[in-house]
């Protein structure tokens, strides 16, 4: 099996919940709905550990493709680099009544 | 309009119960991602950017005022109150609940509606030319084939797992209004010249995504009682031969393509030759059973024009704007199809609230012999509409923002949701669109431009159609950002045609001056009467290419 590739630093894990669909954040204790909660890990051995909570999360049917997402810190939230990641973690920019940004303050 | 027999009936109901259990399942942990994952799909549910999607199937685009209430009740207590019409005439609910989708099949079963085969490697939804029943320029109503095709390939057992998916589309009329020649297999209803009879045309090998292709003939002259064995056979040997070793090369394009199709004919034909066409076919007593459903509504005797229709134009310009671009000529006197545009200036293309499903319930029921239909552009039609009822449905449109006068327009554009829902997109198409329509939102300007077909979709697989958009619009990703490929000359009509590339991608801000300026060479160069994609085709690709590089140096 090919080894994991290096995740980009820092980063966040986010996933769909599996009941719900929502995109949901890990956090120290679990999962949240709210992106500006999401845990940030700054070292690879930080992110291996939130990479196999995914893991281990998923193969407990909670959630859905678990993935770390870099970041960069903006004020009050971590903001995705990637533009795909970043539209994910707010909600369709042509609604902006509906998903994270209509639900929190970001 | 077609009711559900006690068959169908039944077989939506069991398949209801079937995906609770299976969904039963997977929540508990019995199931994995991997196993459900088909299953799902094979159910319309897909898992997107911000939560998981239900496509509705709306077989050939028919709907009734009883079934839009439901759709709009759905979208109230299971989605966000609204849907979105895809162009394969599907309905799309953007925040489904996996916990929550079998009560929702089972109130979409209620209303004689499923999502059976709306994704998956199978026969998907049926498509039909929006007109059906009442075009002009109609041979025959292509429903009554239309529904049976939806009943032989439902749950097909031979066809249930297909190398990928399989797109149909039927039409009856002169006019092709159903992007036919890009469909995996097209039933065109024809009339043979020499006898008279009434048979199909079948077209094979169509498609759009990475390697657009247009449909070809694979057999002139069909008897129409052959039908259903035709198609098997064809269906057969696509799916013996069709590749499966590599999903990009799984359409049935690619082995027409690939053999050539006085091969893949050949083929057709050996295995038809030996179907037992009796046992196969439909019966004729069933063809007569279903096409008992459509049989035309009680129409009055009206004049050809309506006074009240005059008067009313001659006192109100918007209204004679609308009634100069979204009715349709019906074949019978006194009555038009009625386009209703779901592309107002600023909106998102296709989608509709659930108070506005309502309203056009309301109007389909009181005004159009309880019919609606959904169109491949992601408008919808009242197919029956009485010329003198025109100014107070108008009226009613206009209340709820749904009476933009632009069918066929620049400003009606057709958009796949793009990456704002979509988890396969590149780039978004919505914000694209929207600025498209409001920098040529001016209705006197749209005029002067008249018919025009912009289509933009966020990735390569083309839900979008840009291929066949006389300005067809990519969204991709480059260096990390969204960027715009254009093409050019692209017609779904029937002089099909795929739009040329006109040069490198664009970033979002230029996408409006990148088509300001290939109007302006139109506007320029058009000769009287000449439409926009008629003047690309007299004058080719180079002077819209010479504007388009303006820009696109600038960029660079």
């Amino acid at each position: 099996m090919a080894a994991a590739k290096r995740p980009e630093l820092p980063a966040i894990l986010v996933a769909n919940d599996l009941r719900e669909g929502e995109v949901v954040f890990a956090t120290l204790e679990g999962w949240t709905r709210d992106p500006r909660r999401a845990l940030v890990v700054q070292d690879e051995r930080a992110a291996e550990a939130l990479r196999d909570f995914g893991a281990k999360e998923f193969l407990r049917a909670r959630v859905v493709d678990p993935q770390l997402v870099a970041i960069e810190n903006a004020e009050g939230a971590p903001r995705p680099r990637h533009y795909r990641e970043a539209l994910r973690a707010l909600g369709p920019s042509v609604r902006p009544d509906l998903g994270k940004q209509a639900d929190f303050p970001l | 309009m077609y009711l559900y027999d006690e068959f169908d009936e039944r077989l939506v109901r069991e398949r209801v119960a079937q995906f609770a259990s299976q969904v039963e399942r997977r929540l508990s942990g019995a199931l994995t991602e991997d196993e459900f994952r088909p299953l799902r799909l094979k159910n319309g549910l897909y898992l997107q950017l911000h939560s998981y999607m239900l496509r509705v199937a709306i077989p050939y685009g028919a709907l009734n005022a009883r079934q839009l209430r439901q759709l709009g009740f759905i979208a109230d207590v299971h989605d966000r109150g609204y849907g979105h019409f895809t162009t394969r005439t599907n309905l799309q609910f953007h925040w489904a609940r996996l916990k929550d989708v079998p009560t929702v099949l089972g109130l979409l079963a209620d209303a004689g509606m499923h999502c059976i085969q709306t994704s998956g490697n199978c026969i998907r939804n049926v498509t039909a030319d929006p007109f059906a029943g009442v075009a002009f320029d109609e041979i025959e109503d292509p429903r009554p084939v239309a529904e049976l095709i939806r009943q032989w390939s439902s749950l097909h057992p031979e066809f249930e797992w297909l190398a990928r998916k399989f797109k149909i589309a039927v039409s009856g009329a002169a006019q092709d209004r159903t992007v036919m020649k890009s469909h995996d297999l097209g039933v065109r209803i024809v009339r043979d010249a020499a006898s008279g009879e009434i048979g199909y045309r079948i077209l094979v090998g169509g498609g759009l995504g990475r390697s657009p292709m247009e449909a070809q003939i694979l057999r002139d002259f069909l008897p129409r009682q052959d039908l259903l064995a035709y198609l098997e056979a064809a269906l057969r040997v696509y799916n013996l031969a069709g590749r499966r070793d590599n999903k990009w090369k799984a359409r049935i394009k690619f082995l027409v393509h690939d053999i050539g199709v006085e091969a893949f004919r050949a083929q057709v034909e050996d295995e038809f030759a030996r179907i037992d066409k009796a046992k196969t076919n439909a019966r004729p007593a069933e063809e007569a059973r279903i096409a008992a459903f459509f049989a035309a509504p009680p129409y009055e005797n009206l004049p050809g024009v309506s006074r009240k229709l005059e008067r009313s134009i001659a006192r109100d310009e918007e209204l004679a704007r609308f009634v100069e671009h979204n009715l349709t000529r019906h074949k019978r006197k006194g009555y038009a199809a009625l386009t209703i545009s779901l592309k107002p200036v600023g909106g998102i293309p296709g989608d509709i609230s659930s108070d506005q499903m309502r309203v056009v319930a309301d109007l389909a029921e009181q005004y159009s012999f309880d019919e609606a239909r959904v169109t491949y552009a992601q408008n919808l039609v009242l197919p029956h509409v009485r010329l003198g009822d025109v100014p107070h449905i108008f009226a009613r449109l206009k209340e709820q923002g749904l009476a933009s006068a632009n069918v066929g327009l620049i400003t009606d554009i057709v958009s796949c949701p793009g990456l704002d829902y979509c988890g396969l997109a590149t780039a978004r198409s919505i914000p694209i669109a929207q600025a498209l329509a409001q920098t040529f939102a001016d209705p006197a300007r749209q005029k002067d431009i008249g018919e025009l077909s912009i289509k933009i979709s966020g990735c390569i697989n083309a839900c979008g159609h840009h291929h066949v958009g006389a300005i067809g619009i990519l969204g991709l990703e480059k260096k990390g950002a969204e960027s715009y490929q254009f093409t050019l000359g692209g017609d779904p009509g029937d002089s099909y045609a795929l739009g040329e590339l006109l040069g490198p991608g664009l970033p979002a801000e230029k996408v409006p001056e990148a088509v300001e300026r290939l109007v302006a060479v139109y506007l320029a160069r058009r000769q009287p009467d000449e439409t926009f994609i008629e003047t690309t085709r007299r004058l080719g690709l180079a002077p819209f290419k010479t504007a388009f590089k303006e820009i696109a140096d600038a960029v660079a």
